[in-house]
């Protein structure tokens, strides 16, 4: 609940200001941004890790958006970027590296618009029901794609789509071996996503989800149109990481059916959750982190990293509520009050 | 036809054992535990190790799968999950899911990630016919020892002081506390219940389903479906959920084995549609 607390320390009575005021840039955030740029000079032989953060990143936060601000608990955001890796590599893999179905971005947009599609039609299913049932839809939704990724012969069943070639990026950069251009091209797509969902919540619509996922009742009471504002934000969340999805096929040039299973959309889930829920920096941060973990742990015993996934998610459950942006604001509002009573 | 029917009414009923006490923990105390799965492995293990390991009878497994996962879960909620119940859902499915990861690597450590295959006891391996139905000795015991699980839990429920005690509970936590009931020892006392007759379905279970340790994880998403389509607030709700998922599943896959694994989620999509409450939940409050 860090959002809220938030909230509560800039009330005002005009929510205009407020919404201004939430939506201003502060230092941190440009560090965060700079420090990912100059990451292209400061290690140039870890893109390809970059790249996968970026990617896990977007993946991420398009769960922050459905979880952290509409208060949908998901655990089947896998379908969605399956369906967009397994859309963009499919048609970058038929254009055979030329114009129209390999561009990059006609490959982003032609998966937003597939995973977008099919979340604005499971978004009706999710709305009927509790957490329960929510749990149940989306889950089973995702255990759906996975099957159908698995039976149909042009996704390749279990050997993946092999053999996409993207063109090159607007037609001038290639994606080279060590990843450069793939990273950078991730890195702007997520700062290009970052900024869209940025403004959508600090916009009016985005104020009225937070209601939503305050009190559905009373929210419904003040005239917010509750259906319609889960339909758009879960079909926009599936469109996220549908992109996220094809970023994958097309950096990796290979699609597998570990894109669809259960464990991306689990690990997705402790991403937010790691880097606190509701806060859009939190699936950034919280993917570094997770990517960190997963290289000091995994690559001592790689058959029991999920132990220590369990583990770190029960720990946090139990004893650090907000993540790690909960920490980091706990304690610049230490910092402050020391300050204050200083003064 | 009936044999598929019977293979559907004994698949149905272990399922039913397996999620029933997932059910009542949800009813009662509104916690939603996906690792009720890890309980069920537990007793397929607890059967594999003593069978195969130690040569004692199947039939010694069974209770002791019922009773290492009940004093398991009892220790479990007294210690973990009583942290939790009045906390958000989210918190609630991390916290389980954490659970599960936990369980599957460590199962995974110390059996292997390999199946673990139930050889059944001679007296139970073999085959009936009648009236053209050609059944499974196991299978029919099975079907009497959920039989008589079902009836026993029905009546301690219907006619027990106990019973009476966690219905009032479920229907409503405060009044219930204010008549002096101590809840949160009804629902310890669930919970072991609960956990394990799970253990004592995956112990039934493992000749089925040749146990491994994703088992928590594909289970998940039947557990779900039996509680949300048979509702939480009675067990004949789940009951019928469970045996429907049963018979469909089972016939699902034998008359169209290339669609087959799409029925009961087909059966998922359609009751949320037609009945958003629950096949047989009614509209609450809460």
């Amino acid at each position: 609940m860090t959002s809220l607390a938030a909230g509560a320390r800039v009330a005002t009575a005009d929510p205009g200001a407020h919404l201004v005021a939430k939506a201003r840039w502060r230092w941190p955030e440009f560090l965060l941004w700079l420090f990912a740029i100059a990451l292209i000079w400061l290690a140039p032989s870890r893109y390809l890790l970059f790249n996968e953060i970026a990617i896990l990143a977007l993946l991420a936060l398009s769960i922050d958006l459905v979880l952290g601000f509409a208060g949908i608990v998901t655990l089947g955001q896998g379908a969605f970027y399956g369906l967009g890796a397994y859309t963009a590599g499919l048609m970058a893999k038929h254009g055979i590296g030329t114009f129209p179905w390999s561009d990059p971005l006609l490959g982003l947009l032609g998966a937003g618009l597939v995973a977008g599609f099919v979340g604005f039609l499971s978004s009706f299913l999710v709305l009927r029901g509790s957490d329960l049932t929510r749990l149940m839809v989306t889950l089973g939704v995702a255990l759906i794609v996975q099957e159908l990724g698995n039976k149909f012969r042009w996704t390749g069943g279990a050997d993946g789509v092999q053999g996409v070639m993207p063109a090159p990026l607007l037609g001038l950069f290639d994606f080279d071996i060590f990843g450069r251009t793939a990273y950078l091209y991730s890195l702007s797509v997520l700062f290009v996503l970052f900024l869209l969902a940025r403004a959508l919540v600090n916009s009016p619509s985005g104020l009225s989800l937070r209601a939503i996922k305050g009190n559905v009742i009373r929210a419904r009471a003040i005239g917010i149109p509750v259906e319609r504002r889960l339909v758009v934000i879960y079909t926009i969340g599936a469109a996220y990481a549908g992109i996220a999805g094809a970023l994958l096929a097309q950096t990796t040039q290979f699609v597998s059916l570990d894109v669809l299973s259960f464990e991306k959309s689990a690990d997705a889930l402790l991403i937010v959750v790691f880097g606190g829920v509701g806060t859009l920096y939190g699936a950034l941060v919280g993917s570094i982190a997770f990517k960190a973990m997963y290289d000091v742990l995994a690559s001592a015993t790689p058959e029991y990293w999920s132990f220590w996934l369990g583990l770190a998610l029960v720990l946090l459950v139990l004893f650090a509520r907000g993540g790690i942006i909960g920490l980091l604001t706990a304690l610049r509002d230490r910092l402050d009050r020391a300050r204050s009573a200083r003064a | 036809m009936l044999t598929i029917l019977f293979d559907g009414i004994a698949y149905g009923l272990l399922l039913f054992i397996l999620a029933v006490g997932l059910s009542i923990t949800l009813g009662l105390m509104n916690f939603i535990n996906l690792a009720h799965g890890a309980f069920a492995m537990a007793g397929g293990y607890i059967t594999v190790i003593m069978v195969h390991r130690f040569g004692i009878s199947f039939f010694w497994s069974l209770p002791a799968a019922f009773i290492i996962t009940a004093v398991l879960g009892a220790f479990l909620e007294r210690t973990l999950y009583v942290h939790l119940y009045d906390k958000s859902h989210l918190d609630q499915v991390l916290f389980s899911l954490g659970l599960i990861f936990m369980s599957v690597a460590a199962v995974d450590y110390f059996m292997g990630a390999n199946q673990q295959i139930v050889n059944l006891p001679p007296s139970l391996d073999g085959r009936l016919q009648f009236f053209g139905a050609s059944i499974g000795y196991y299978r029919l015991f099975v079907i009497i020892l959920c039989s008589l699980l079902t009836i026993g839990l029905q009546l301690v429920l219907t006619k027990t002081r106990f019973g009476s005690r966690l219905r009032a509970s479920v229907d409503d936590q405060r009044v219930a506390r204010g008549l002096g009931i101590d809840v949160s020892r009804i629902f310890a006392l669930t919970f072991a219940m609960g956990s394990g007759l799970a253990g004592l379905g995956g112990a039934l279970g493992a000749p089925f389903f040749n146990i491994d340790p994703t088992f928590p994880l594909k289970f998940m998403i039947y557990f779900l479906i039996v509680i949300a389509v048979g509702g939480t607030t009675t067990i004949t709700g789940p009951f019928f959920s469970a045996l429907l998922l049963g018979v469909a599943d089972v016939a699902g896959k034998y008359y169209v084995p290339a669609i087959g694994g799409f029925i009961i989620y087909t059966i998922m999509v359609a009751v949320l549609i037609f009945r958003p409450q629950g096949l047989f939940g009614r509209v609450t409050g809460r």
